[in-house]
């Protein structure tokens, strides 16, 4: 159990992209702004601040969650992960990312880490998804940019990669 | 012609971007990413709940107190440290980075506290003590425009601050003569692309210097940049504005942080430390900015052969609450092209101006296009069906006919290139229109509600920058001087080593500059792109840039590109020449290829690019006689097209003009009203595509937002002006679900007026696809008057006839007039006590501030009057309010009527109920019912879900009641229900 220090911080510890952190948060600090601010990962993009846009998702014990909507201290004895846990350490990017760029599946960017997070996640569950589970998946998030179609690509070719491997 | 077409190895072709690792990895940095310095304060802003209000004080004294806060900052230092900003037209319209006097809008910046964090000022903001006293509205365009209504800006004396008409051509002549005149009137309404990512500015004071150091996702125009530079009365150089070379998104919206600028340079400069300041959604969509809703009237005079020889257009546009520069844009931007694709030779426009207390109006993506094609093309529609012909076959009527490039359009605009017959032609064929045919036969056979519709656009790319001087008389124009061109700039460099590098003025918000102008590079230098490095920050104390620098009007492609090529060449011919001096042949003898540079007619003859780049920068002694030393080129560009409008008012207003042909089929789902888009076909002639694959992106992405314009996306607004569209819950973006994948189908007329023979892409489909949707609902459902956006719940009003009006009750009515956006509500309770103790914990103010939820405080202000402080929330806004509540006629202890208001930085609300006690067995039945009216905060995000927290808050003030009254657990916030009420009557229950 954290404890609340004389500042009216409490610390948090979990396991972030795989190593362990410890940090301190007021227990009204959002996931997002503690992963930005406090650990520096300025791949988790705010969008909305109200759990629509799912630009801040990422994934907690392995589910896609939106850091949005969920406190820092709530991260406590968790696995965090956001999108620096999908390429591999040297950098090179893992197969959906490299997909993405392919079907050029983003144009800004700004939704992009959070859309990977679902889908990769989505993937893992669904190894043979239709088109139509992909949309329904990817309906949880908005990009203003691309109209979605070579995500939808993007994915639907990564399973299919997968299975004929 | 000068045409000449490009044929690069790269350029042309379908390359993968170069920016995409980093974004993908997570690691592009975006304007909110960047680097702070220590001690960098935080800013939170203080925004208006009322759409028209007189500030009568701001008392900010406790709010200073507050931990963490540095300063506050209200229109009054705001008026001491800046001038007011510029804008286009000579009204006195005044407006400053922070009201000063008033408000005009719900959300319109009031005070903006600087702290340590954001979550500190956030928690000022509520100490902030503001006295409004609110004024008469002016909210729809029309009303806004008669005489007598509420003015925004008294001082103008009217709220339609321009009107001008315009004539070409022999426009009575051809209305005299035509068979007969169709008429439509369309409301176009607002909406905005609403970029995923929002404003960020960090603004430095370097007091020594005396410069403001801006950091932001600003994106131009940089025609904003010396209305900036007043306001803060500096020297251009002194406003050094940075921007990333990553931003989550534009589509024009990111114009309009220019205000802001200014606010965080005031601030910084107050505070003497860097002030940054991060727009949230709710700001971003309540008072960022809106594509101005717009009425526009268009009459079109038809031969009955179909012929249409004139056009008139009155367009009333609105602006909302002020006219901020490059405003009015959007209704003179697409001047020149107001016949869109068709070959009509007469025409008037009527341009009039209304304020009115909603958000200002800002560039959107499309800029008028989308307000304008729903005129034009609705209309065209609307002549095929009273002619009884074809829509299709009275489009190929009148489109310009093939050969007439470069064709001088009525208005002015020189229409540079295009084949629209045969657009036509490969649309139908490879998109088989036939076979869609079939398919509204197949649907109508079956009784099912199924339409095609189609659309016509000229997609205009890159602005002349004298369009806005339109709005003018000619003779204020001679006065003023003529304004004309868009100068564009990119800087290639080559190093010592031969490394190539280069930086543009394009600021990308995400369309793949950088990829194209390495393409472009690439082709030119005989190297890859991938070994170029392209940095797309700008820095107006370090760049080249021009007023018309910027990412907006789809310039990239026809004035950025052939600058980065001018650029290129420069550099090309310059190592050339070096190469044909150590080669010992002719300059045009060399040739350039994979990374080598050699003689064309003996390869063997050959020196590596590193090496003659090496030569500039090491020994210029050994350079050809009169070469400038060094490796480093600017490529600037201005197409002498774009010449300022002439004395009849003819304006070109862009350079290119691509050509967007649209077709679908959509079912219409008759019990629920909603339009499903059974196949979509969009074919562009955008001239010569730089890459397809960026190209395409540019189409869905486009397409995607017109979807959302036609069928969900529109900032509401209530009677009262509260904003109604607060949250993406609100405001409703489509998803991956709704957002068919259209079929895109191109053809290429290279445009003779620009180098690469480019037009742009990024625009044609927010324009034509609204309108061709709804085209199709009109073909399925035959109903002329189609109001955007295409809602389920609006079309099922439209197919099904509106429902009919709930049976009468015996409800008591509430006492107040209410709006629409009342809410109203009833219901009994049940406590278990007598009314004699119920109601003496009614009037008691110490009890009754333990049984409102969230009440903190309550005295009595006077008899039956209290004032009472509370905090209360809806959804994702919480907030301190203050209330005034006062009881009359007391009946006690049978009845009351309690009526008040609530004020707060969140909004405000006022509104009355009736309370009725009854001694029913072992206790009290009470029934109440209320109504209220609600602005601000509340209203823009809780809309969906106010009912139910007035549901909640009720049952909640009940459950204190009976608790208090008669200690815990014996109340029942449901108490006897009609049917057990109806069982004991029958005797059946007790
Ligand atoms: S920022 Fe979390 S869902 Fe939008
Ligand atoms: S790529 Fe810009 S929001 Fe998705």
């Amino acid at each position: 159990m954290s404890q609340l220090n004389n500042d009216g911080r409490s610390s948090v510890s979990f396991i972030l992209n795989g190593n362990p952190v410890t940090g301190y948060a007021e227990p009204r600090m959002l996931l997002t702004d503690f992963l930005r601010e406090e650990m520096g990962l300025t791949e988790i993009h705010v969008g909305c601040e109200h759990g629509v846009c799912g630009a801040c998702t990422i994934r907690m014990d392995g589910l896609p969650a939106r850091a949005c909507l969920t406190f820092a201290i709530q991260a406590e004895g968790h696995r965090i992960d956001t999108v620096q846990s999908l390429a591999q350490p040297s950098g090179v990017l893992s197969d959906l990312q490299l997909a993405f760029r392919k079907h050029h599946a983003l144009q800004c960017g700004y939704c992009t880490p959070g859309i990977l997070m679902s889908s990769s996640a989505f993937l893992e569950i669904n190894h043979d998804p239709s088109e139509e589970e992909v949309r329904d998946m990817l309906s949880g998030h908005l990009c203003r940019c691309t109209g979605y179609v070579g995500m939808v690509r993007a994915i639907l070719e990564v399973a299919r990669n997968r299975i004929s491997a | 012609m000068k045409h000449e077409v490009h044929v690069g190895k790269h350029v042309g072709r379908p390359m993968e971007r170069v920016e995409d690792a980093q974004l993908l990895a997570g690691q592009a940095l975006f304007c909110g990413d960047m680097p702070e310095r220590d001690g960098t304060l935080q800013a939170a802003i203080l925004r208006s709940p009322h759409a028209h209000a007189e500030i009568l004080s701001i008392d900010t004294s406790e709010a200073l107190l507050q931990p963490g806060v540095e300063a506050i900052l209200t229109g009054k230092e705001i008026k001491e440290d800046s001038d007011p900003f510029l804008i286009v037209l000579r009204q006195p319209m005044d407006q400053w980075s922070l009201a000063t006097d008033r408000v005009r809008f719900v959300g319109e910046a009031v005070a903006v506290v600087v702290a340590k964090d954001r979550y500190l000022a956030e928690d000022a903001l509520d100490y902030i003590k503001v006295v409004y006293k609110p004024l008469p509205i002016a909210l729809h365009p029309l009303e806004a425009a008669k005489d007598g209504a509420p003015l925004v800006h008294p001082a103008v004396g009217s709220n339609v601050v321009s009107t001008r008409h315009f004539s070409y051509g022999e426009p009575d002549k051809a209305f005299a003569e035509a068979d007969r005149v169709v008429e439509l009137t369309i409301d176009y309404p607002r909406n905005s692309q609403t970029p995923l990512e929002g404003y960020v500015v960090l603004a430095d004071y370097r007091r020594e210097e005396q410069v403001y150091d801006v950091q932001s996702n600003f994106q131009g125009p940089f025609t904003v940049h010396p209305v900036m530079s007043k306001a803060l009365r500096v020297k251009g150089p002194q406003l050094r504005m940075r921007s990333p070379a990553f931003s989550g998104g534009g589509f024009g919206v990111k114009q309009a942080m220019f205000p802001y600028v200014v606010l965080m340079c005031i601030a910084s400069r107050r505070v003497g430390r860097p002030v940054k300041w991060v727009e949230d959604r709710l700001e971003h969509l309540t008072a960022a900015i809106a594509a101005p809703n717009r009425i526009i009237r268009g009459q079109a005079a038809v031969m009955n052969d179909g012929k249409v020889i004139g056009f008139r257009f009155e367009q009333l546009d609105d602006y909302g609450a002020y006219l901020r520069p490059p405003m009015p844009g959007p209704l003179y931007r697409q001047h020149g092209i107001m016949t869109g694709g068709y070959d009509v030779k007469h025409m008037t426009i009527t341009n009039r101006l209304v304020m009115t207390n909603k958000t200002p109006s800002g560039m959107v993506r499309g800029f008028g296009g989308p307000q304008i094609y729903y005129a034009i093309e609705r209309l065209m529609q609307t002549v095929a069906v009273e002619l009884g012909m074809d829509h299709l076959d009275l489009i190929r009527k009148n489109l310009i006919p093939a050969g007439s490039f470069p064709y001088r359009a009525a208005a002015g605009a020189l229409i540079d290139s295009g084949d629209y017959q045969m657009a036509l032609e490969i649309a139908t064929r490879d998109g088989k229109l036939d076979e869609l045919k079939g398919r509204r036969e197949k649907a109508r056979a079956e009784g099912r509600l199924y339409g095609i519709g189609y659309a016509v656009v000229v997609e205009p790319a890159q602005s002349n920058m004298g369009y806005l001087s339109t709005i003018n008389t000619v003779e204020e124009r001679h006065k003023a001087g003529p304004k004309g061109g868009n100068v564009a700039y990119c800087t290639v460099n080559v190093d010592a080593l031969g490394g190539v590098s280069l930086t543009a003025d394009s600021l990308p918000q995400g369309q793949g500059h950088a990829t194209v102008l390495s393409q472009i590079v690439a082709d030119e230098l005989g190297i890859e792109p991938h070994d170029i490095v392209c940095n797309m920050e700008r820095d107006t104390q370090r760049d080249p840039w021009s007023i018309a620098t910027g990412n907006y009007s789809s310039r990239f492609s026809s004035a950025t590109a052939p600058a980065a090529r001018l650029a290129a060449r420069k550099i090309r011919a310059k190592m050339a020449k070096i190469a044909a001096h150590f080669l010992k042949v002719s300059p045009d003898k060399i040739d350039f290829s994979e990374g080598k540079i050699f003689a064309i007619e003996d390869p063997q003859k050959t020196l590596r690019f590193s090496r003659v780049a090496g030569t500039a920068h090491w020994s210029p002694g050994e350079l050809p006689p009169d070469m400038e030393p060094g490796m480093c080129e600017i490529g600037v560009w201005s197409a002498p097209e774009l010449e300022p409008p002439n004395d009849a008012d003819q304006i070109n207003t862009s350079l290119t003009y691509g050509f967007v042909f649209d077709y679908c089929g959509v079912e219409i789902d008759r019990d629920t009203g909603e339009v499903n888009i059974d196949r979509y076909v969009t074919m562009h002639d955008s001239g010569k595509l730089l890459n397809p694959l960026l190209a395409d992106g540019q189409v869905y992405g486009g397409f995607a937002w017109g979807v959302g314009a036609a069928l969900r996306e529109e900032f509401v607004y209530g009677e009262d002006g509260s904003f109604l569209s607060g949250t993406f819950a609100d405001y409703l973006c489509p998803t991956a679900c709704e957002v068919p994948e259209p079929l895109i189908l191109h053809m290429e007329s290279p445009s003779p007026f620009t180098p690469l023979g480019a037009k742009g892409i990024a625009e044609g489909n927010v324009m034509s696809t609204p309108v061709c949707i709804a085209n199709a609902v009109a073909d399925a459902t035959g109903i002329r008057d189609l109001r955007l956006p295409l809602t389920p719940a609006k079309v099922a009003a439209l197919i099904q006839g509106q429902e009919p009006a709930r049976p009468k009750g015996n409800q008591a009515t509430p006492p107040m007039e209410l709006s629409d956006r009342g809410i109203r509500g009833q219901g009994t309770a049940f406590v278990a006590a007598a009314p004699e103790l119920v109601w003496q914990t009614l009037v008691d103010p110490d009890q009754l501030a333990r049984v409102i939820p969230g009440c903190h405080k309550m005295e009595l202000v006077g008899p039956g009057s209290y004032r009472a402080e509370m905090s209360l929330g809806v959804g994702i806004v919480r907030g301190r309010f203050e209330a005034r509540v006062s009881l009359t006629d007391l009946n006690p202890p049978k009845s009351a009527v309690i009526s008040g208001s609530l004020e707060g930085p969140l909004g405000s609300s006022s509104g009355s109920g009736n309370v009725r006690l009854v001694a029913v067995e072992g206790g009290t039945r009470i029934s109440y019912d209320y109504g209220f009216d609600i602005s601000g905060k509340v209203a823009a995000v809780g809309g969906r879900m106010l009912d139910g927290a007035a549901r909640v808050l009720m049952s909640q003030f009940f459950q204190r009641l009976g608790s208090l009254t008669e200690g815990p657990g014996k109340i029942s916030a449901a108490p006897p229900s009609w049917w057990q009420r109806l069982l004991k009557l029958l005797g059946i229950a007790r």
